[in-house]
């Protein structure tokens, strides 16, 4: 019997200051869990940290955004042959802690795509503007209702997968703006859901990448991206962990 | 009827649109299958009588160059969008190349001369 290889993918762009303390956060959690950091092109020292800090760093040769970025990472992960992925910020909102009760209902072999959810169980701490509060609960209401699956949060990036998540996303990923359009595919293919309550921190240096400029681009592109989806065929993958 | 004048300076614009086509393709400065699109331009705006025909067709009766500007809006519309479609797949194909540049660079185990240096300790 071979041992469960994990995987954390950490996309980062620009996040030198504290992109050192995610890696050690990671492998503080457990020695098992090969971390890589993917650079998407950054003009600082990122790439050099993380590799100072023990991480493996795949370069972007220029900036391709967070969902040509997180796919570097499932691609590395298919190519090496990981068991499970977990994919968390470069910019330490998502809290390494948590990865262990991500993992689980993977481990469990109940679900391919685990989302670490802020709203899972009801009222969290984590209270984002009400812009944004309205616009989490529209995507995760919208998703929902076209894949026929309750799910309480769409625009996470906290999520871990099994090996045939790992195969979609490898193959299959949005780049700009993912994470809602990536989980409406997820279930169209056939991927078993689990979501886990998560905390999240605030940021703690850098920009959200989401500025109020980018908003409604963020919100037109989501929904077509949605609409899209639901009019394509995906094929159905082996909902079964391996 | 179209004017003379106006006829001769349409066939000459068409013509010159043509040998320009050629000339790029000759070159390899542009593709076939994109020199198709355009060599269609050209031969469409130097052949007048389609046009009447055309305009026939959709019963514009009153003013026949309405039409040619209706089917060169539309024309240049589709080129555009095919552009767009292509833009489309370059940068898929493109982002997948600088993912697979990574991923390589990692195996190879050699940073991107582009990597600023940061010493060791």
């Amino acid at each position: 019997m071979t041992r469960t290889r994990i995987v954390a993918i950490v996309p980062a762009l620009n996040e030198e200051g504290i992109i050192g303390k995610v890696v050690d956060e990671i492998r503080a959690v457990s020695p098992e869990i090969d971390v890589v950091v993917v650079d998407d092109a950054s003009s600082d020292e990122t790439a050099a940290v993380a590799r100072s800090h023990g991480a493996t760093v795949l370069r972007l040769p220029f900036n391709v955004g967070i969902g040509g970025a997180v796919q570097t990472g499932f691609r590395y992960a298919l190519a090496e042959e990981y068991d499970r992925a977990v994919r968390l910020d470069g910019d330490g909102q998502h809290d390494a802690r948590e990865i262990p009760k991500l993992l689980e209902p993977v481990e469990r072999g109940e679900a391919d795509l685990v989302i670490g959810s802020r709203f899972a169980e009801g009222e969290a701490s984590y209270r984002p503007p009400f812009a944004r509060r309205i616009g989490i609960r529209v995507f995760a209401r919208l998703v929902s209702l076209l894949s026929g699956q309750h799910v309480t949060d769409t625009t996470s990036g906290f999520v871990a997968l099994d090996r045939v998540g790992i195969e979609l996303f490898a193959r299959e990923y949005p780049h700009d703006y993912p994470e809602v359009e990536a989980t409406l595919v997820a279930l169209r293919s056939g991927l078993r859901l689990a979501q886990v309550q998560v905390e999240m921190r605030e940021r703690e240096t850098g920009a959200s990448s989401i500025t109020f400029v980018r908003s409604l681009y963020y919100i037109v592109k989501v929904l077509l991206a949605l609409l899209v989806s639901s009019l394509r065929r995906y094929p159905r993958l082996q909902g079964t962990s391996r | 009827m179209t004017p003379l004048r106006a006829s001769i300076v349409g066939v000459i614009a068409s013509l010159v649109l043509l040998v320009i086509v050629l000339e790029l393709v000759r070159g390899r400065r542009l593709k076939e299958r994109y020199a198709l699109l355009w060599l269609a331009t050209g031969v469409l705006s130097a052949w007048r009588g389609a046009l009447n025909t055309i305009a026939g067709w959709v019963g514009v009766e009153t003013y026949p160059p309405a039409v040619l500007f209706a089917v060169a809006t539309l024309f240049i519309l589709l080129v555009l969008l095919h552009y767009s479609t292509v833009l489309s797949s370059l940068t898929d194909e493109n982002v997948e190349l600088a993912q697979r540049v990574a991923l390589l660079e990692e195996r190879v185990g050699r940073p991107s001369p582009s990597e600023p240096r940061v010493p060791e300790g």
